[in-house]
This record gives C-alpha cells, sequence and structure tokens, in this order.
C-alpha cells in the first residue's frame, strides 16, 4: 500500500492538479459556509431588538430576548405539544419499526422482498401527498367510529406522525443489523436458554444502539415536521412549526429565534453526547 | 436448531408475520388506504359549496386541474430540477472532500453538515428571508457592485425560492453521495494513476462513475420534496412563483375545494412517478431500494 498516496487522491504533480485540488477544497468550505449562514443569522438575531412585530433587520444587541426566552406563551405552548407528539409517535414507532425491521434480518420468509418494497413507498411520497391522503382519510366517515368522522387535532397528528415515522425506524435499524451476527443467539439457546430469555440477554443489549439511533431519527423528523402535520392539524391544536408558520404573518417575535438556538444546542449536546457513549460502550464491549 | 442462510436468516412461517402485522398494518391504515380515499375524493362532485363531496366519476375534476394549474405544475418541476442541479453541484465537493480528505476529522465534518437540519424548516426559511431581505447587507452590496439595479432585489423572485430549496434539501444530497464515495477503494484510483491517468481523469472514468448510485439517490430525495414543496415559495417567492404545492395546500384548507385538490394530488403524484422511473432508466440504476 502507497499510504503516500492518500485516499485515492493521487500524488498531486502537475500545477494544473494542485490548483484543481485547492479550488475543490475552496468549493467544500464554500458549501459549509453556505449550510452555516442562516444558522449564523438565526443565532444573532436571538440578539436583535427589532422595530416592530417583525424580526427581519438587524437594528441593535440586546440581551432580553434571552432574559426572558418563554416570554411568548403561544410559541411555548406550541412547543410543549410538539414535544409530546414527537414523544409519543417516537415510542410507537420506534416500537412497531424494532418488530418490522427484525422480521426482515432475522427471517427468510416468502413476502419478505414485497415487505421491504411497502416499507420504502411511504418515504419516496411526497409529503403534501401523504398529508392531503391523511386528510381525505380523516374528513370520510368510518365503520370503526360508528360512522363518524375522526376529530382533527393532537390524535389525528400523531397518528401521522407515527405513519412516517414507522418506515424510518424500520429503514434504519435494517441497515444497522445488516451483519449481526445471529449465530450468538444459537449459542445462548445451545447453553439453554428459551428464546424469550436468549432475546432479552443477548440479542437486545446488542442492538440498543441502532434502536436508540433510529428513536433518536423518530424524535427529530416528528418534531420538525411542518407540512403534513399542517394539513391533518385542524383548527385547534398547534404544533411548534405551526405556531411559527400561523404567527409569521402578523409577526416573528425574536424569542422563536431564542427558542431556536436553545433547541439547536440541545440537539448537538444530544448528538454528541450519543456519540461518546457510544465509543465507550464500543470500547468496553471490545467491539471494535 | 434451525438452519440459518449465508446472511444468518433463519427460514420460518409464523414469527416474522407475527413482528410485522402491527406494523404493517399501520401502514396499510395511514398509507395506503388513505390513497385509497384520496382517489374516490378525485373522482367526487359537489352538489354546492358547503355540501359533502359526493363520490361521482367526476372526471373532470383531471382536466380542471391540468387546464387551471399548468402553469403551477411546470413551475414545480422546473424549480425542483434547478434546486436538485444546485444540490448537486454544492454538495459533491463537501461529499468529497470530507470522504477523501476528511481523515480524522470526517465524522465531525459529516456531523457539521447536519447540524444546521436541527434547526426547523419553517426558521430555516425566515433566516433567509432575512438573508435576502431588501434591506440586507447581501442585496445592498449587490446594488452598489452593479449586479442588481438600484431597485432589484432577491426576495420574492424565483431566484430565491430555487436558492431555499437547494438550501433546504442539501442534507439530502451529501449524505448518500458521501455514502457512495467512502465505499469506493483508494487502489482503485492509485491504479488508474500507475496507469499514467492524470487526476481529473482518474476522477472522471473511476471515482464519477461509482459516485452514481449516491447521485442519483440524493437526487431522488431532492428533487421529489422540492417538487412537493409550498413553504419555500410562500416565505421567498410572491403570487408570480405558486408552485403545485401552494395551490393544493390552498384548495384543501382554505377554498375546501376537496375533489381538485385531490385530482391535483394525484396529477402530481403521477408526474414525480413518471420523472422517478424516466431517470432509472436513464442512469441504468433499476435496483432503486
Amino acid at each position: 500500500m502507497r499510504r503516500g498516496r492518500g485516499h485515492g487522491d493521487g500524488t498531486v504533480t502537475s500545477p494544473a492538479g494542485r490548483v484543481g485540488r485547492v479550488l475543490v477544497n475552496l468549493a467544500a468550505a464554500g458549501g459549509l459556509v453556505y449550510l452555516f449562514l442562516p444558522i449564523f443569522v438565526i443565532v444573532l438575531f436571538s440578539f436583535n431588538k427589532p422595530k416592530g412585530k417583525f424580526n427581519a433587520v438587524w437594528q441593535e444587541f440586546t440581551l432580553e430576548n434571552w432574559a426572558d426566552p418563554f416570554k411568548n406563551r403561544p410559541l411555548v405552548d406550541a412547543l410543549y405539544v410538539s414535544l409530546r407528539v414527537a414523544l409519543i409517535s417516537m415510542v410507537v414507532a420506534t416500537v412497531l419499526g424494532t418488530f418490522v425491521a427484525l422480521a426482515l434480518v432475522r427471517y427468510r420468509f416468502r413476502g419478505g422482498q414485497i415487505t421491504n418494497l411497502l416499507l420504502v413507498l411511504p418515504l419516496t411520497a411526497p409529503e403534501i401527498l401523504l398529508g392531503a391522503s391523511l386528510l381525505t382519510l380523516f374528513l370520510e366517515p368510518h365503520l370503526v367510529l360508528a360512522n363518524r368522522q375522526f376529530t382533527l387535532g393532537f390524535t389525528t397528528i400523531v397518528i401521522a406522525h407515527i405513519m412516517f415515522c414507522v418506515s424510518y425506524v424500520a429503514m434504519t435499524l435494517k441497515a444497522r443489523l445488516r451483519g449481526f451476527d445471529w449465530t450468538l443467539e444459537d449459542a445462548a439457546m445451545d447453553l439453554g436458554a428459551g428464546p424469550i430469555r436468549t432475546f432479552l440477554r443477548v440479542t437486545l443489549p446488542l442492538i440498543t444502539p441502532g434502536i436508540l439511533a433510529a428513536a433518536l431519527l423518530s424524535f427529530a423528523l416528528s418534531i420538525d415536521d411542518f407540512i403534513i402535520t399542517y394539513f391533518v392539524a385542524g383548527p385547534d391544536v398547534k404544533t411548534f412549526p405551526l405556531q411559527i408558520f400561523g404567527q409569521s404573518r402578523t409577526a416573528t417575535p425574536p424569542q422563536i429565534n431564542v427558542l431556536a438556538t436553545m433547541i439547536l444546542v440541545g440537539s448537538v449536546a444530544v448528538l454528541a453526547a450519543g456519540t461518546w457513549w457510544g465509543r465507550r460502550r464500543a470500547r468496553r464491549l471490545g467491539l471494535r | 436448531m434451525l438452519e440459518r442462510d449465508p446472511e444468518g436468516r433463519k427460514q420460518a412461517r409464523v414469527a416474522p408475520w407475527l413482528l410485522l402485522a402491527p406494523g404493517m398494518l399501520w401502514l396499510f391504515l395511514f398509507y395506503f388506504f388513505p390513497l385509497w380515499t384520496l382517489l374516490r375524493m378525485s373522482l367526487s362532485s359537489r352538489p354546492s359549496r358547503f355540501a359533502d363531496p359526493v363520490f361521482s366519476w367526476e372526471w373532470s375534476n383531471y382536466s380542471d386541474a391540468f387546464s387551471r394549474y399548468g402553469a403551477q405544475f411546470s413551475r414545480s418541476f422546473l424549480y425542483a430540477a434547478l434546486a436538485t442541479v444546485a444540490a448537486l453541484l454544492i454538495a459533491y465537493p463537501l461529499a468529497y472532500v470530507i470522504a477523501f480528505r476528511g481523515g480524522a476529522w470526517k465524522n465531525v465534518l459529516l456531523g457539521l453538515c447536519v447540524v444546521p437540519f436541527f434547526t426547523n424548516y419553517l426558521i430555516r426559511t425566515l433566516a433567509w428571508r432575512t438573508i435576502l431581505g431588501d434591506q440586507a447587507p447581501v442585496v445592498e452590496t449587490l446594488r452598489s457592485l452593479g449586479v442588481l439595479a438600484p431597485d432589484g432585489r432577491l426576495l420574492r423572485t424565483p431566484l430565491a425560492v430555487v436558492g431555499g430549496l437547494t438550501y433546504n434539501f442539501l442534507p439530502f444530497m451529501i449524505l448518500p453521495i458521501y455514502v457512495a464515495l467512502e465505499k469506493i477503494d483508494p487502489r482503485l484510483v492509485d491504479a488508474a494513476r500507475d496507469l499514467y491517468s492524470n487526476t481529473w481523469r482518474a476522477f472522471r472514468k473511476v471515482v464519477f462513475p461509482l459516485s452514481l448510485p449516491g447521485v442519483f439517490a440524493g437526487s431522488l430525495l431532492v428533487f421529489i420534496p422540492a417538487a412537493g414543496d409550498f413553504v419555500n415559495s410562500y416565505y421567498l417567492g410572491s403570487a408570480k412563483t405558486t408552485m403545485i404545492g401552494n395551490v393544493v395546500q390552498d384548495q384543501f384548507l382554505v377554498q375546501l375545494d376537496y375533489p381538485v385538490a385531490a385530482a391535483l394530488s394525484f396529477v402530481f403524484m403521477a408526474i414525480v412517478m413518471a420523472v422517478v422511473i424516466t431517470y432509472a432508466r436513464l442512469l441504468g440504476t433499476e435496483d432503486l431500494v
């Protein structure tokens, strides 16, 4: 192996090659700047003291917004609704999605292929189609509901979120479980453990990091969703994105930026902690 | 003990179905079945403005959808295509540098590409509205440089909408391309260079073809949500940039004209599927999943 050549980058000998290399690096750096530009603006404008109702033009620096981040009650209430929706959908979708993924990676059975395809379809559908079709479902009277319609609100939002999260959870977990050594289960059973004990003591602890990653993804997707929620929420219940959208016609208070910055810092912390925990665990178990 | 196949899977009849049942039932009830109710709705008619729609093989909803909103359809797909190309141009060098030159920083850099998307979609788009605003430094600089006319603007133009779409779906382009590039064996490039290929040629003949599955997946993951989006057009565009998402949203939730809205959704889905299939044929990657 010629290490000096780096990772498939080749030795750059000609001046043209060197220029090309620098240009590609610059393009990548530019890409990163582009990615972070709006984030910079969001954080910056959390320190702005807007004139009027829209926090869109820089006026002057203030710490006022941070002194009272929960000043805007409707926004905070909506955030609370979002958290509840995300938590419930995460739990249900993770359980359902984990079962689906386990069925697909542990067993060879007729219909496995078609199940894979059915699972991917919701991921490729435009959100607007998912929202629109669910709305028509909720508008129709249903036999199970004694011929009444669904009441649009918290329940219908949760139903929708579980629907799109199940697919994501199942697909993520399936990818993580590929290459899992299932003979460990055989070993446990050979040593006299029953199937349930084997699952709880051997399989489950080993697949837990994958399940947690899938659960986090589901939580993030649910809390961020706007389009589907907008269709099925009805007039009374507002999630965080719905509240921002509704408010943004008449006002964009700087508290939006404060809360957004707090959420950003919080999620980065969770992500970093998760990575750290995963690495420590891998080292302890001697997996890597 | 049950026999396992090379991938360690057991042959079984009942167990997998028991595991699948709850999740798949949920998908059937709230994904597949709603498509059926949407189809029925698209063929219904409304006896009067406030009456419930009744199923009546009302095909005219479809011709209405096409004739009234043809402009929005073509605009949506044009904007989505432009955003896909722009996202590809921005994402490819980034993914390339992370995959081949990232070294020990690979995971951190990849994480950095995802971090911006932990802020809400609407808030990000609102931030672009601030950046491109008429009194913002960007526009003022462009005006003083003469790139924009003294009364020229960026906000409420097609450019702003395409830019917003590009930005909001960028990670969906970066991640698949990165995954594809990461899989490439660096020795292949060494081999090309040993055969007297220069860096550019090695890239064109070896690296790029091998990264095509990532490009393909990324393009679809950007194109599909971009074509159906209405938030970017709403915040960054004007009445002249309305996309099909805006129309569907408006018909469903404001005008309450469910049958026409449903027909619009179906036509939209049909076009998206046609585009996806054509694209798959063109690139020859039919094993999508």
